[in-house]
């Protein structure tokens, strides 16, 4: 469902092919460089498209099946957009001992998606995430970059009233 | 200038510090304000302090809109007759029932303060230590009894005697900063909170060991531990106490060292794993042996250690071996960071001696459940530690207890639950999570855990619930004896203690 959406930030194919390997060329150097290199065009280009993958192949003189390989064992690679505001769930036990599962379950029927899916407008993608490392304040929920502790279904709504 | 502290620890911003900090800044331009780490109370968060002759004075919790009642009050002169008054910080009862020597700093100063730094202690261990010939470094950590803080409790100064013995051109520190346990939160404080410890502790061990590259496995998930840690290296730099030589010292001794940002897999916090992904991988897990101490990160020698465990070398290195081992009991020597979260009254950062019990850290220092009531159940060491029920309150914090009690004390993690808690749930969750987080690399873990869904399902629908409750046992077998890594081989702890402990919650 998440490719009919086109992020803000989308470069056009051939554009973007060069930013890519101008990204992919300035990191090289690095010691064992794949991942900074994946982390710094999802940074700049809001995803990892598959385009994408050939041409840092090229640049690190790896074959496509290892850089796919990379890409699709890391939870953090994003294959499509994401939606203009990510709001991410943790569901991790000290967060499910104070009802993370509950509001994760409101946060769904709420915003009319899934975990890993971004509502058909555009506006929020919904993540689950184990452990943003608050968890004497939880349940923790991070929306955007803002991290934020003991959210309870109104404050949810409230943040997620503000995501548009 | 009056000093008001707000924390900048990403926890007290969850709840607000960040709006505190400003209106106070609006409010009261003619104060100075730090943004201190977190003392660790963090049920008290945003908690503001103000410095007065009489000490810090604290005020928490302080919601943004409660900044302008208090400042009117008289807060910023230190009014004590407020309601959100706890008095002197230090004098919390909190604060000086611990031993805080990983963390002497974190809350106190601020993180990115070269000066606070070395005028509370900062450097002294890396100055002894370059006076000291690398052996007698590895030496003295031998000699401290420090324990990988990381969960598996090997000697640190073992694994770098290896490391120092192997012969390379190059040779690496790589620090796991992969906290990805629920319930553990103290590497993350630490960095936060007091980043150039780790730099100073992971620069002992390179020295010790004769390596000259560094590198901190960071989490994403923590974006302000990654920004916090990142700026403190360049300060370091600039400062010459990482470059081409450290501190000034004409010895020739060369160290850097850069943060890697991982990127969501949980079994990167796996040694071999993490290396895999420090050199540009998927993670998956390698077998063992070759250990990394002598075939590491692209096949060389590297020590491999914890945050807690390099942050605790400068302390050992600065006060010696033998004021640190004197904290503890049996062959868990020192002091242990303690996390309390979930379900819990007041959460937060204990650090003390081990030998403390459970309960005390439970009940005595969390207060119980913030729920109001009871406790059913607490997990110690993360995702792969057993449920324990409050019967076990008196266990020892103590690898050894741990370990004869079928339990493990890990990363020092303890979540607690409260009695509305399935523990059945929570069994389905640990496999659930070992499916997904699973690198796949061996059968056990790979499959075993989709199998323990589906048993455990079986057994609360009651499908033939005695058979299958032997299908689990001979599961949780299978895999503690047959994967390749922790991931698979200590999933079966918290199902076998929560089928142990609770069992009416699996239909019996």
């Amino acid at each position: 469902m998440t490719s009919e959406v086109v992020a803000a930030s989308s470069v056009p194919a051939p554009g973007r092919a060069v930013r890519v390997r101008e990204i992919a060329t300035e990191l090289r150097g690095l010691r064992g460089s794949l991942i900074p290199i994946l982390h710094a065009v999802q940074e700049e280009l809001g995803y990892v498209d598959q385009p994408d993958v050939p041409v840092i192949a090229d640049v690190l003189n790896l074959s496509v099946a290892e850089v796919h390989g990379v890409v699709t064992f890391y939870k953090d690679f994003r294959r499509t957009p994401a939606g203009r505001t990510v709001v991410a769930i943790c569901q991790a036990e000290a967060c499910r001992s104070v009802g993370a599962v509950e509001l994760a379950e409101h946060a769904k029927r709420r915003v009319g998606c899934g975990f890993g899916e971004t509502t058909y407008d555009g506006r929020i993608t919904l993540d689950e995430v184990y452990c943003f490392g608050n968890c004497a304040l939880g349940p923790a929920v991070q929306v955007g970059e803002r991290l934020h502790g003991r959210v309870t279904a109104a404050r949810l709504d409230a943040l997620l009233g503000d995501a548009r | 200038m009056t000093r008001v502290f707000v924390p900048r620890d990403s926890a007290a911003r969850s709840v607000g510090a960040d709006e505190v900090a400003e209106r106070l800044a609006v409010l009261a331009p003619e104060v100075e304000v730090v943004r201190n780490g977190s003392r660790g109370m963090l049920w008290l968060e945003p908690l503001v302090e103000i410095e007065t002759p009489a000490g810090r004075i604290g005020y928490g919790p302080v919601a943004p809109e409660d900044i302008d009642g208090l400042v009117a009050g008289g807060m910023l002169a230190g009014a004590r007759d407020l309601a959100a008054c706890l008095g002197s910080v230090e004098a919390l009862p909190w604060m000086r029932q611990q031993q805080r020597l990983t963390f002497a700093r974190v809350g106190v100063t601020d993180p990115l303060s070269v000066d606070d730094y070395t005028s509370y202690g900062g450097l002294r261990g890396l100055r002894q230590a370059l006076a000291q010939t690398p052996a007698e470094v590895v030496e003295t950590v031998v000699e401290s009894g420090l324990r990988g803080r990381g969960g598996a409790g090997f000697p640190t100064g073992i694994k770098w005697r290896t490391v120092l013995g192997a012969s390379a051109d190059l040779k690496f520190v790589c620090c796991n900063a992969d906290e990805g346990d629920s319930g553990t939160f103290a590497d993350r404080m630490l960095i936060e909170g007091d980043p150039f410890t780790l730099i100073e502790g992971m620069t002992i061990a390179a020295y010790a060991v004769g390596a000259s590259e560094g590198y901190v496995y960071l989490r994403s998930e923590y974006p302000d531990a990654v920004a916090t840690l990142r700026a403190a290296i360049e300060l370091a730099r600039t400062e010459g106490w990482l470059g081409d030589d450290v501190l000034g010292s004409g010895s020739g001794f060369v160290f850097d060292l850069q943060v890697r940002v991982g990127a969501g897999a949980y079994i990167c916090g796996e040694e071999t794993s993490m290396l895999e992904s420090l050199e540009g991988k998927r993670g998956m897990v390698r077998a063992k042996p070759p250990i990394p101490a002598l075939q590491g990160l692209f096949g060389l020698p590297t020590v491999v250690n914890n945050v807690l465990s390099l942050a605790t070398v400068p302390t050992i290195l600065a006060n010696g071996a033998e004021a640190y081992a004197s904290y503890g009991v049996g062959r868990s020597l020192g002091t242990s960071v303690f996390q309390l979260g979930g379900n819990v009254a007041r959460g937060g950062i204990v650090e003390t001696a081990f030998g403390i019990t459970l309960g005390e850290l439970v009940n005595d220092f969390g207060g119980g459940t913030s729920s109001g009531r009871p406790i059913r159940a607490v997990q110690v060491g993360g995702p792969l530690g057993a449920y324990l029920p409050t019967e076990q309150f008196d266990l020892p914090m103590d690898y050894e207890a741990f370990a004869a009690a079928g339990a493990m004390v890990g990363h020092g993690g303890i979540v607690v639950f409260d009695e509305t808690v399935n523990m059945a749930a929570m069994a389905r969750f640990a496999f659930e999570f070992c499916a997904a987080e699973s690198c796949g690399k061996c059968t056990p873990c790979r499959v075993g855990a989709v199998r323990g869904v589906e048993t455990i399902d079986r057994i609360v629908a009651g499908d033939n619930r005695e058979k299958n409750l032997v299908v689990l046992g001979d599961l949780c077998d299978l895999m503690t004896d047959g994967s390749l890594c922790a991931m698979g081989g200590l999933t079966p702890l918290p199902v076998r203690s929560a089928v142990r402990h609770f069992g009416k919650d699996f239909g019996s």
